[in-house]
């Protein structure tokens, strides 16, 4: 007969995290509860939590690269990013985003997604410019039509990240990746799971990007 | 031989740093919570080998509480000003990427020398480890570029990665929590249940039937939870390693990869995912709180359909 009470672990995080539960005691509760009804008496589950916790401090060796970011940063990083983005202006809405969309990916794969992000770039940056490139082509807009220019903007920040960061290898999912399949004796090299993150890059693009002529073209339409 | 090992010291000195110069910034109120967090990741990075499994159990428990219970506060150490930041961004223009490439350029680079050159032989590094030894070599290098170039104060460099771990807080210790979550999971069976519920109700062989439904798991799962990273080592366990790697031969490297990108599709869609997906609903200051997640869903949802390929069509070559 099969002990299926570890189950309750998972259902523990979904619950945890749905009630916006601090993560961090919801993991750890969690984990030693999912041991428990596993069959571990206390101090073994606590034991085996921190030996997991050991075996992965690899993950939290990606940090090494925050003192070099921050010392660029201190010297301006952000704001050359800003004025990178600026000269995107004399596009169209949809190919201004795309171009938002090949910066994002690309300095994300080299591990400089802090470049770019919701309160970086897009609410002083890229949202103002693509309603402004929107109004420039079209004419004043509808409230309807400037709230999706600006959700747009945020998709394609989000689009750029999640299909961008995982080419740079010394990111949290892939050495998560990588330790989990460790876990099982399968192991791998970081590379190697970077370099499967390049087919789905692409795609993103070039679904994301049509979605974004598309957009162009339906700004069209609803102009007066 | 360069091991892992060298590499925890340099991060567990960095830490150890942030911990020191927490307790020292009279500024934070939580200063010492801030202290005592960032030196339990010294402490675990320095001496994990030394303290033992409980010892270690007890190192977490402490993480989670300092955590869970809002004892690290956000610090605000010395910077530039943004007056100060604009100027050097005119003054350096686009060069000032050029310390970060070197980053990525020396692991790749170092990488590719190392495993087809004759210097692997050497026995240098760590097997398989090489480019995250190659990382600590280019962040060091930058380092060293950075200090060259632009003479910036000694401390600078522990300051601003102060300024930016404590940015990210917790957050940064959550995907190791989640990858020692996923060892208990492996230990108490839960993987084993899960790919035997799966398989009594997939019919047994079908690959692509398991391939979508590990891809559709890793999506749902993510949007119940807002975290792909969360969702990962419960799909291994129930269906990536058991059913894709173990039971039809799937490559490791394309089921791992692949299938994370899988649970990215399913963050886009989730209103769980709240700094991607509300924040900037409320940032940029949309009617619909969800018009994010509505611009998003048209490119999550074919990027599953073709992530699900793509594992499909790379990983049973």
């Amino acid at each position: 007969m099969t002990n299926y009470w570890p189950l309750l672990g998972i259902a523990l995080v979904v619950a945890g995290f749905a009630l916006r539960l601090n993560p961090m005691l919801v993991v750890t509760a969690a984990a030693i509860l999912t041991g428990l009804l596993g069959g571990m008496d206390v101090i073994e589950v606590i034991s085996t939590f921190g030996k997991a916790f050991n075996d992965n401090r690899i993950i939290a060796i990606v940090w090494i690269v925050l003192p070099v970011i921050g010392l660029l940063e201190r010297h301006g990083l952000q704001q050359r990013a800003a004025t990178l983005i600026r000269g995107f202006k004399n596009a169209t809405t949809g190919r201004l985003l795309i171009l938002y969309l090949i910066y994002r990916q690309l300095t994300a794969a080299i591990g400089l997604h802090s470049t770019a992000g919701h309160p970086q770039t897009v609410r002083p940056l890229v949202a103002p410019m693509a309603l402004a490139a929107a109004e420039k082509q079209h004419g004043e807009l509808d409230e309807d039509t400037a709230e999706k220019v600006k959700a747009y903007s945020a998709a394609t920040d989000n689009v750029g990240l999640f299909f961008g960061e995982d080419i740079f290898f010394a990111i949290g999912s892939i050495v998560l990746i990588q330790q989990t399949l460790v876990t099982y004796g399968y192991n791998l090299a970081p590379l190697e799971l970077a370099l499967w993150a390049i087919p789905t890059a692409i795609c993103a693009f070039l679904i994301h990007g049509t979605r974004l002529l598309l957009f162009d073209r339906s700004l069209k339409r609803r102009a007066p | 031989m360069i091991t892992l090992h060298w590499l925890y010291v340099l991060a567990g000195m960095m830490f150890a740093a942030f911990a020191l110069l927490s307790a020292l910034d009279r500024a934070n109120p939580r200063r010492f919570g801030n202290a005592a967090f960032w030196g339990l990741m010294a402490l675990s990075l320095l001496g994990g080998d030394f303290i033992g499994d409980f010892g270690n159990g007890l190192l977490v428990l402490g993480l989670a509480g300092l955590a869970g219970f809002g004892l690290i506060g956000r610090s605000h150490p010395p910077t530039t000003s943004e007056e100060e930041r604009q100027a050097w961004s005119e003054r350096l223009g686009n060069k000032l990427f050029l310390p970060a490439l070197i980053i990525p350029a020396t692991a790749l680079l170092g990488t590719l020398l190392y495993n087809y050159t004759p210097l692997g032989d050497t026995g240098l590094f760590e097997a398989k480890r090489e480019t995250y030894v190659l990382l600590g070599l280019g962040v060091l290098l930058a380092l060293a570029t950075i200090f060259v170039w632009l003479k910036p104060p000694a401390l600078a460099p522990l300051q601003e990665g102060r300024r930016l771990i404590d940015a990210i807080g917790w957050a940064a210790v959550l995907p190791q929590m989640l990858a020692a979550l996923g060892v208990l999971f492996a230990a108490a069976g839960v993987g084993t249940i899960i790919g035997e519920l799966t398989q009594a109700i997939i019919p047994r062989g079908n690959v692509f039937l398991t391939v979508a439904v590990f891809g559709l798991g890793m999506a749902m799962f993510t949007i119940i939870m807002g975290n792909a990273f969360a969702a990962f080592p419960v799909m291994a366990a129930a269906i990536g390693v058991p059913l894709l790697i173990q039971g039809y031969g799937g490559d490791p490297a394309v089921v791992g990869a692949v299938g994370m990108l899988a649970g990215f599709c399913g963050t886009l869609m989730t209103p769980m995912a709240a700094n991607f997906n509300l924040v900037p609903a409320a940032l940029l200051e949309l009617k619909d709180q969800y018009g994010v997640i509505r611009a998003q869903i048209a490119t999550a949802l074919p990027m599953l359909a073709v992530n699900i390929l793509i594992i499909y069509l790379a990983a049973f070559r």
